[in-house]
Order: C-alpha cells, then sequence, then structure tokens
C-alpha cells in the first residue's frame, strides 16, 4: 500500500501572522508537512493550536504569509482567482463541522452545484447526484430541503456533495463536530470507506478522538508547529493516554 | 488508488477545464431562492413599489391634465389651476410644480436608501450560503450576477406593482376631482409611455441599490464568509 507514494498536498515552511490592531498573532510558525495520495490524515490539536489555520491552507482557503502550499506539486500562491476557484471545484471537496449546505436548495440540488459550476449539464448532474446520495445512504431524501434533515443525514449530503467532481481530495473540518456519538461514528466508517474504495486522499481537522482509528496518520499540532506525526500502528499502543497527552483533560465525546 | 490518479493542470481553458453558470441555471437559482425567501424579498421590495407608485402617480396625473387641457379649453385651464398644476397656455402644457418634483426626487432618494439597507442586511444574512459557494468553485462574478439577477427580478416585478398602483390611483383621483368625463380624454399613449417611465426608473433604483451590498459579498473571502455565522 505504501510503496509508491505519491506525495498530493506538500506544505514547505509556513508561516502565518495574523495582524489585531496593534496586535499580531502567530499562528503557524514554520511548518513542514507531507500528504501522500490516498491516505486518511487526522490534523490534531487543541484549539487555538493553529490547527484549523494550517487546514485552511492546505485547502487553498487562505494564504500563508511565508513559505508554499503546494497542491499536486502546483505553488497554489501562484493561482490567479480563477484557477483557485477550479481547484476548489474540482480538486478538492470540503466538509465542514456546520454542514453548510445552502438552505434554499434541495439535497439533490447541492450536490449538483458543483457539477453546475464545472460545466456539467443538467441531465448528467441529476444522474450522477443521485447515485452519490445512494452512496452516502440517502438514496430516497433527495427532494428534501436541508433543514427537513437531521444532522447526521445533512453531513452525508455534505459528503456526497464534496464528492461531485471526483475530487482527489477531501477536506473535513471538524466533521463530526455537531454530531453525537453514534451518528458522528457513521460518518467516520463513510469516510474511511471512500478513503479506502475510491481512494480519495481525507484530510480531517478534528479533536474527535475516533477519528484515530480510522487514520493512516496523525499530525499532531501544538503552538503553531506540527508537534509529533504518528502511524496508526504506533498509535494504538499509545492510544490510552493520548486524552490527557494533548490536552491535559479526559476524552469527551464529540468535542465541538 | 486509481481515481486519484489525475495530475492537477493548470486550467488554461480547453474543454472540461472550465468554470461555468450558465445564464438558465443563475435565473433558476435566484429565482428560487426569492421564492424561498418571499417574505424577506417583499419586505425590500415594498419601498420600491411606494416610490414607484408615487412616481407613476404624478406622472400619470399629468397625462390626464394635459388630456383635460386639450379638450377642455378655457374651462379647463381654470380647473386646472384651482387644482394646483402649472399651466402653461400658450404651449398648450401642464408641467409639474417645482415643490411636487422635489418631493418625486425625495422619495425616490429615500426608497434608493430604504433598498441598499434592506439588500445589505439580506447579503450579510446569507454570507454561509455564499462562502459555500465559493469553496464549491463559484467565481466572484457569478455571486454578483445572482445577486444582480435577483435584483432585477424584485426591481421588475416591485416597480410593475407599484406603476399600476400609481397609475390606477391617479386615474380615481382624476376621476374624482374632474369628472368621470376626463377619462375619456385621457391620452393613453403618453399614459403607457409614463407608466413605463416609472417601471425602468423603479428597475434601475433596484440595481443601484444592490449594487454595494453584492460588491461585497462577491469579494469575500470564503472562510470568512462561512465563519461569519458563528
Amino acid at each position: 500500500m505504501t510503496e509508491e507514494k505519491r506525495t498530493i498536498v506538500r506544505v514547505i515552511g509556513v508561516r502565518k501572522t495574523f495582524t489585531m490592531g496593534s496586535q499580531t498573532l502567530e499562528a503557524l510558525k514554520g511548518v513542514d508537512l507531507e500528504i501522500y495520495a490516498g491516505e486518511y490524515v487526522s490534523i490534531m490539536g487543541p484549539s487555538g493550536s493553529g490547527k484549523s489555520t494550517l487546514f485552511n491552507m492546505i485547502g487553498g482557503l487562505d494564504k500563508p504569509t511565508e513559505g508554499k502550499v503546494f497542491i499536486d506539486e502546483v505553488d497554489i500562491s501562484q493561482l490567479d482567482a480563477y484557477e483557485l476557484a477550479w481547484l476548489r471545484n474540482r480538486k478538492i471537496g470540503y466538509i465542514f463541522q456546520t454542514f453548510n449546505l445552502i438552505p434554499v436548495m434541495t439535497a439533490l440540488e447541492n450536490v449538483t452545484l458543483p457539477m453546475t459550476f464545472a460545466g456539467m449539464n443538467g441531465d448528467d448532474a441529476q444522474e450522477k447526484g443521485i447515485e452519490l446520495l445512494k452512496l452516502v445512504g440517502l438514496g430516497k431524501r433527495f427532494q428534501h430541503k436541508p433543514l427537513e434533515l437531521s444532522g447526521g443525514q445533512q453531513q452525508r449530503v455534505a459528503v456526497a456533495r464534496s464528492l461531485a467532481n471526483d475530487p482527489a481530495i477531501i477536506l473535513a473540518d471538524e466533521p463530526t463536530g455537531n454530531l453525537d456519538l453514534s451518528t458522528g461514528e457513521e460518518i467516520i466508517e463513510l469516510l474511511q470507506k471512500l478513503s479506502s474504495e475510491r481512494g480519495v486522499t481525507i484530510i480531517s481537522a478534528t479533536h474527535d478522538y475516533k477519528m484515530l482509528n480510522v487514520s493512516d496518520r496523525v499530525v499532531w499540532v501544538r503552538d503553531g508547529m506540527v508537534d509529533r506525526v504518528e502511524r496508526r500502528e504506533e498509535l494504538n499502543i499509545t492510544i490510552g493516554g493520548i486524552g490527557e497527552k494533548l490536552t491535559g483533560r479526559k476524552q469527551e465525546p464529540g468535542g465541538a | 488508488m486509481s481515481r486519484s490518479g489525475a495530475v492537477l493542470d493548470r486550467p488554461e481553458g480547453g474543454p472540461g477545464r472550465l468554470i461555468t453558470l450558465p445564464f438558465s441555471k443563475s435565473l433558476e437559482i435566484s429565482f428560487k431562492s426569492l421564492r424561498v425567501r418571499f417574505f424577506r424579498s417583499m419586505i425590500t421590495v415594498s419601498s420600491l413599489v411606494l416610490a414607484v407608485s408615487f412616481l407613476a402617480f404624478v406622472l400619470v396625473n399629468l397625462d390626464i391634465a394635459a388630456g383635460l387641457l386639450e379638450h377642455g379649453g378655457r374651462d379647463a385651464v381654470r380647473a386646472l389651476s384651482q387644482a394646483g398644476y402649472d399651466v402653461d397656455l400658450a404651449g398648450g402644457a401642464v408641467a409639474m410644480s417645482a415643490k411636487e418634483r422635489w418631493i418625486v426626487i425625495l422619495s425616490l432618494l429615500v426608497c434608493t436608501v430604504g433598498i441598499v439597507n434592506a439588500q445589505l442586511m439580506s447579503v450579510t444574512e446569507r454570507f454561509p450560503e455564499i462562502g459555500v459557494m465559493k469553496c464549491l468553485g463559484a467565481l466572484d462574478s457569478m455571486i454578483l450576477k445572482l445577486f444582480l439577477l435577483e435584483a432585477g427580478m424584485q426591481g421588475l416585478a416591485g416597480a410593475f406593482m407599484g406603476a399600476v398602483l400609481g397609475a390606477l390611483f391617479s386615474f380615481l383621483v382624476g376621476a374624482v376631482r374632474f369628472g368621470s368625463g376626463v377619462l375619456a380624454e385621457v391620452p393613453v399613449g403618453s399614459v403607457l409611455e409614463s407608466v413605463g417611465l416609472a417601471v425602468l426608473g423603479g428597475c434601475a433604483l433596484s440595481l443601484v441599490g444592490v449594487l454595494y451590498p453584492a460588491w461585497l459579498a462577491a469579494r469575500m473571502e470564503p472562510i470568512k464568509a462561512i465563519r461569519s455565522e458563528h
């Protein structure tokens, strides 16, 4: 499985400083990271660790103050607005903590919207959208509006939407943060299935420990730096103490 | 492993590389989002309806007066002067009084400010939605297009309602003031022209009013837009 690794995300010396009035805050202090195609990577870290900032950089949603982010060997800081939109549309699928479906559209319309942007014709998009909704287990509810669906179902729609244009990478920002324990587990299972069956690279920022069991690698972020990167095999040995190691408090389910 | 094998090509045009939103689709999206937020849109439109109906009322009043002047001779001149019109006997024309003109301009100004205000609020409410669209690959211009289309439709509907309302009211007032015979003398062509002018003016105001809010929305960084709901 790991014989021929192809790097899909490469982060080199990334720093990010935020200026708030007269104060400057260094959210990332030089991060180097490589993520390989087909991997399931979790970025873990307490709030304020720079985890979300790093995550946004990888997703092309924010630009580093210093350093470079390459996606498929393309430096994303060199892309113009059009190319960036293209990248977001075709290469990356986003899943958010708060689902962020468009409330005025049905589940199916939400899933087909990225396909419309990609210039796919209406009938093909409908067909593919229904197929994707079936894949995530919502085959029958595609005419429902997001507010008529439960949290878990909304997140499933979001997963289907992220797959719309067959992206190489799925970025999931706390995908289980707003879900209860069992629905969260279902979503994690779904993501893992996608990763193993479709070979999609999944990168998720999380502090949900349920994610650890399915991740190929876990990147621990602390104080704007990569603290350590652990492979799953190494994790199993230490899993008992992770909660206290990281935050000094006990593990809590969901943890938004 | 197989599906992720594609290399990121630089999108330099060519088939399959474009980001589009066909006009019919954007029309559909903006129409749907208007329909879903029907009550909200009504509030945005209401000030436009009022201002345009006032404009149409004043314009059609003038048309009616002109018709009266043409057919009524000296009696008409006296009646019109009594009703407060500026009658230019030599030219055979009736004009708005300066005060009236100012009130019309003021009402249109107030209406524009009202539209900007209402649209700003509605755009702010929709920041997360706009952020999501941008994450899914929407370009700034698409967001702008969606908002302009919505405003255009709102403007058209609101201005049309307002103009018809104003014209009807003007007929009513004319009939009461000068007797119902006056309606037979109304120059239909110029009334239609006035109504058309009021509709066009209303549409323009609606578009002007949404310009700044839509520009603000379109330029929003996606991540900020998404976070703004928390």
